[in-house]
């Protein structure tokens, strides 16, 4: 097990420090000096050789390489274009938006989605089954940024029930709730799909396998049988491609954000583009490449713990 | 005296599997025809588009639909049905030379790693996961900040972020053969073998190849029409059904129209697209089910 | 082996009755018969050996018991008789009382057929969930049971998982699982048929001990032909979905009459006593239980039938009391 582990952390790590350099290289690959680019259009030429000094643009691009490492390693990711801030602080301040607005999602995603392919499973062919069939298919192939506009649409522009704008009043919880509910659902809707086809199919292989036979053979009730027998071993294939889900939340959140007009992550990335802030969209697109790969990392660790069979063999 | 009848069934061909399973899968004749739909409006777009996409008339602006203008008109007067049929077109683009590309350069890289040395197919492998480890639309962020939005900045980041998808499978494919036919090749005369190989290879994956594409059809697809949506796209006045989506959230309280007709589209195609895929899958190769 | 030749059998002194079984199956060719007039007697206290080939109906026949045939399966015709009861008839509470409790189980499959993520201990304790015991007794009693099929420290094995025991230690567990609640019929799907020879040996001593301390019945389910005349009482011979011949062992083994009944105790290497470069084999394949000839199930691979049988699909004759088989030629038995 600990050799899995670190087996998996190494390459964790290659991979981000390939990210990072690949991102880094792509500066440098790009037409146009990276000076215009880090400081964009409203350069002096005092500041330009200011930061070309501090950059060491005239040093080799590896040790351009080391030193933006060493700076990431520290904390360091550059400061805001127009406003000095550092990049790291103002991309902390923006997380627990679009965090609270991914959990949110993976709880609406396993509220609907278990439940549905759990009985999916068990009625197989019903009107049920087939009905999150199509649906299943349906959440995972419409873009997010499709279901966040029509819910707009139906939910707060025509009826009305729900805020169309922002994240809420500060502190005050149900606001908070109110405003995430279409934000998160369109974000979570195409997990929703994914996890009721994925629960469905590992139940049926699980409620297919011989030991749920051995069980029904001695008598088990069909409670037990399918929630503390069968369930348990569905959910473990869930939790490793959750990891991947949050990759895939991330990027509907920025959609989110910008059509709902929340704080967050994605609305900062989306914003400095715009402005040509080019170190927040590095260093926050750093960050959440950074966020996805422990996510992973830490999806695929704890389904590895979580089946004794492969804890024992590892 | 009574006679024992032996069993005569023979399998049935390809072709006429996927006929049997279209009449038995209404969603795959949905999606067949959805796909008909989109690429014979791509492709008919100027002669069957009622109207100039581009021409502005500002005095019939946000119009509702009616007899003259069946989806209504945007901010700028144009008629809302002629840029959703030329949007077929952008979408139909995007795909096609996504397929083209990052399929080639999948396929190229998949066979090397499936059959190269060990060195090479885990550098490949790692290469695969790297890219595979943004998140997408923030990858896209990253690269329209450095080369200016436009439609070819979308196509570049959907080419990128695909090659790994069919390199996995390419990779698994070519893995698989390579220990099945490299025992036969070992046989064969010396310097036919790699060439025997190779064809064969090819033709093998040719098939999965083609299901990851349909597959992967709606993902780029939307990929574009998000990245237009955000402004980063495709240019102004070029009519994309991202595009049509942005001006309609701008005008969202004035008409539903311009969303709706941004969206229908995009969502019959991903839909039809997907449902093709999953029947191309079933019939073809079930055994793919797990590989994504 | 069995010497005494046991009287045959009073319809009141039996734990099973199988009568006339017919079960078919709907699948995308057609209609599958997979079961036709299958009838199968188990004495109290008896074991009574099934055997056959693959495919021959076993399976089915043990689904069938304990009604957990598949959803394409259609009851066609037939009774199972058990104290009392109609199985087939039994509503779901009835069954779920009698399934592990009157009725136990032992799988084919040591490796697959217990819950790779639950512990044995606790495997055991949720089968006992009928029992009114409190948590520990019923720790204790699966403890006790563990110990009687031989596995040592019972205590501390109770928590492990099945992935940490081998296949003959999974399949002690399964048989002290299935014999916990003292039922009345015990069901062995060929319970060795994934171990090797001298793991074979082991368990049938084991169960062998356990049905004299139990007195149960034990339906003992097989194609090891020398193991059922080793371990088993009475035997019956299943082919194509049909019970061909059935008697007490010695009959099966030493007089027996329906020529497939002769062909696999031929073929059985076990007994030939020879060198050969070549194992006999029954020519030809089972025949398709979809499109089935309207004549002898046998028919098609019989090497007597050239002996004036006329084909038609025979009834059970009576060869002697208690021993019966499916053939016209054995009513005239010439050798």
């Amino acid at each position: 097990m600990l050799f899995y582990m670190l087996r998996r952390l190494g390459l964790a790590m290659l991979i981000v420090v390939i990210a990072v350099s690949l991102l880094f290289g792509m500066i440098h690959a790009v037409p146009g000096d990276p000076l215009s680019i880090v400081l964009g259009p409203r350069a002096t030429p005092e500041m330009r050789a200011d930061l070309a000094a501090r950059l060491g643009l005239e040093k080799p691009f590896v040790v351009q390489l080391g030193a933006f490492f060493l700076n990431v390693l520290r904390g360091d990711l550059g400061a805001d274009v127009f406003s000095n801030r550092s990049v790291a602080t103002i991309f902390f301040s923006q997380l627990p938006f679009t965090a609270s607005l991914i959990f949110m999602a993976i709880g609406w995603s396993a509220a609907i989605g278990i439940p549905l392919g759990c009985f999916s499973a068990i009625h197989r062919n019903s009107w049920i089954d087939k009905f999150t069939g199509i649906f299943s298919v349906g959440a995972i192939t419409i873009p997010s940024f499709v279901v966040a506009l029509y819910s707009l649409l139906i939910f707060a522009v025509a009826l009305k029930w729900l805020p169309a704008i922002g994240a809420g009043q500060e502190g005050d919880i149900i606001s908070r709730l109110r405003h995430l509910i279409l934000p998160s659902l369109a974000v979570g809707l195409g997990w929703v799909g994914y996890l009721a086809r994925l629960v469905r199919a590992s139940m049926l292989e699980v409620l297919g396998e011989n030991h749920i036979r051995t069980a029904r053979a001695f008598g088990l009730p069909e409670r037990t049988i399918v929630f503390h027998y069968a369930l348990r071993l569905a959910i473990l294939p869930t939790v490793a491609l959750l990891g991947v889900g949050i990759g895939h939340m991330l990027s509907g959140a920025v959609f989110a954000e910008i059509v709902f007009a929340r704080p967050g992550v994605g609305k900062l990335i989306f914003d400095s583009v715009i402005t040509r802030n080019y170190p927040v969209v590095m260093g926050s697109v750093i960050m959440t490449t950074l966020i996805f790969v422990i996510c992973t990392t830490a999806a695929d660790l704890i389904s590895a713990w979580l089946d004794p069979r492969i804890r024992e063999n590892l | 005296m009574p006679n024992i009848p032996a069993s005569t069934t023979a399998a049935p061909t390809p072709w006429q599997s996927l006929i049997n399973h279209l009449g038995r899968d209404p969603m795959a004749l949905l999606g067949i025809i959805l796909v008909v739909i989109m690429v014979g409006s791509a492709i008919l777009a100027p002669w069957i588009a009622p109207h100039d996409p581009n021409k502005i008339n500002v005095r019939y602006r946000l119009k509702p639909p009616s007899a003259d203008h069946w989806l209504g008109t945007d901010q700028l007067g144009r008629d809302v049905l002629s840029r959703v049929i030329m949007g077929s077109r952008i979408a139909l683009q995007v795909a096609l030379i996504s397929i083209a590309v990052a399929g080639s350069c999948g396929l190229l890289l998949g066979m090397l790693a499936g059959y190269g040395p060990r060195w090479l197919d885990s550098v490949l492998i790692v290469l695969f996961d790297t890219v595979r480890s943004f998140p997408t639309i923030m990858f896209a962020l990253a690269v329209v900040t450095l080369m200016g939005p436009s439609l070819n900045t979308v196509i570049l980041v959907v080419i990128v972020t695909s090659i790994p998808v069919y390199g996995r499978i390419v990779r698994s494919q070519t893995q698989a053969l390579r220990n099945h036919e490299f025992i036969l090749a070992e046989r064969a005369m010396g310097a036919g073998a790699m060439r025997v190989l190779g064809l064969h290879m090819l033709s093998n994956v040719i098939g999965p190849l083609l299901i990851i594409a349909s597959m992967d059809i709606p993902v780029v697809v939307t990929i574009e029409a998000g990245l237009s949506f955000l402004g980063l796209g495709v240019r102004p006045p070029t009519a994309s059904w991202g595009a049509i989506l942005n001006d309609g959230y701008a005008f969202i309280r004035n008409t539903p129209w311009l969303v709706i007709a941004g969206g229908v589209p995009l969502i019959l195609t991903t839909l039809g697209f997907t449902f093709l895929g999953e029947a191309l899958r079933d019939v073809f190769d079930p055994k793919l089910r797990r590989e994504a | 082996m069995h010497t005494e030749y046991p009287p045959p059998v009073k319809p009141n002194s039996l734990a099973l009755s199988i009568q006339d079984l017919s079960i078919n199956f709907q699948t995308v060719r057609g209609t599958l018969k997979a079961l036709r007039q299958v009838s199968i007697d188990i004495p109290r206290k008896r074991i009574v050996g099934l055997v056959g080939e693959s495919g021959c109906g076993k399976s089915t026949v043990i689904n069938a018991i304990l009604r957990l045939l598949a959803e394409n399966a259609r009851i066609q015709s037939g009774v199972i008789e058990f104290q009392g009861q109609d199985i087939l008839q039994m509503t779901p509470d009835a069954l779920r009382d009698m399934r592990g409790n009157r009725i136990s189980v032992v799988f084919q499959d040591p490796m697959t057929a217990l819950n790779p993520v639950l512990s044995i201990g606790r495997q055991m304790i949720d089968i006992q969930y009928r029992e009114k015991t409190s948590r520990a007794q019923k720790t204790a009693r699966a403890a006790a049971m563990l110990t009687r099929v031989g596995i040592p420290d019972a205590r501390k094995r109770l928590e492990q998982y099945p992935h940490q025991f081998s296949g003959g230690m999974r399949q002690r567990i399964a048989i002290a699982m299935a014999l916990m609640a003292k039922p009345d019929l015990l069901i062995a799907d060929e319970p060795t048929t994934a171990l090797d020879a001298t793991l074979e040996i082991q368990i049938i001593d084991r169960l062998r001990k356990l049905h004299q301390d139990i007195g149960c019945s034990i339906l003992f389910v097989s194609h090891h032909l020398g193991l059922v005349a080793e371990f088993c009482d009475e035997v019956v011979v299943m082919y194509a979905g049909e019970t061909v011949e059935s008697g007490n062992v010695r009959d099966i083994f030493y007089r027996a009459a329906h020529p497939y009944t002769r062909a696999l105790l031929q073929c059985d290497p076990a007994r030939i006593k020879e060198k050969s470069p070549v194992l006999p084999t029954i020519p030809g394949e089972i025949p398709d239980m979809v499109n089935l000839p309207d004549a002898c199930i046998f028919a098609a691979r019989c090497p007597i039938k050239q002996h004036g049988c006329p084909l038609t699909p025979p009834p059970a004759h009576d060869i002697q009391p208690g021993h019966q088989a499916r053939c016209h030629l054995s009513a005239r038995k010439d050798d």
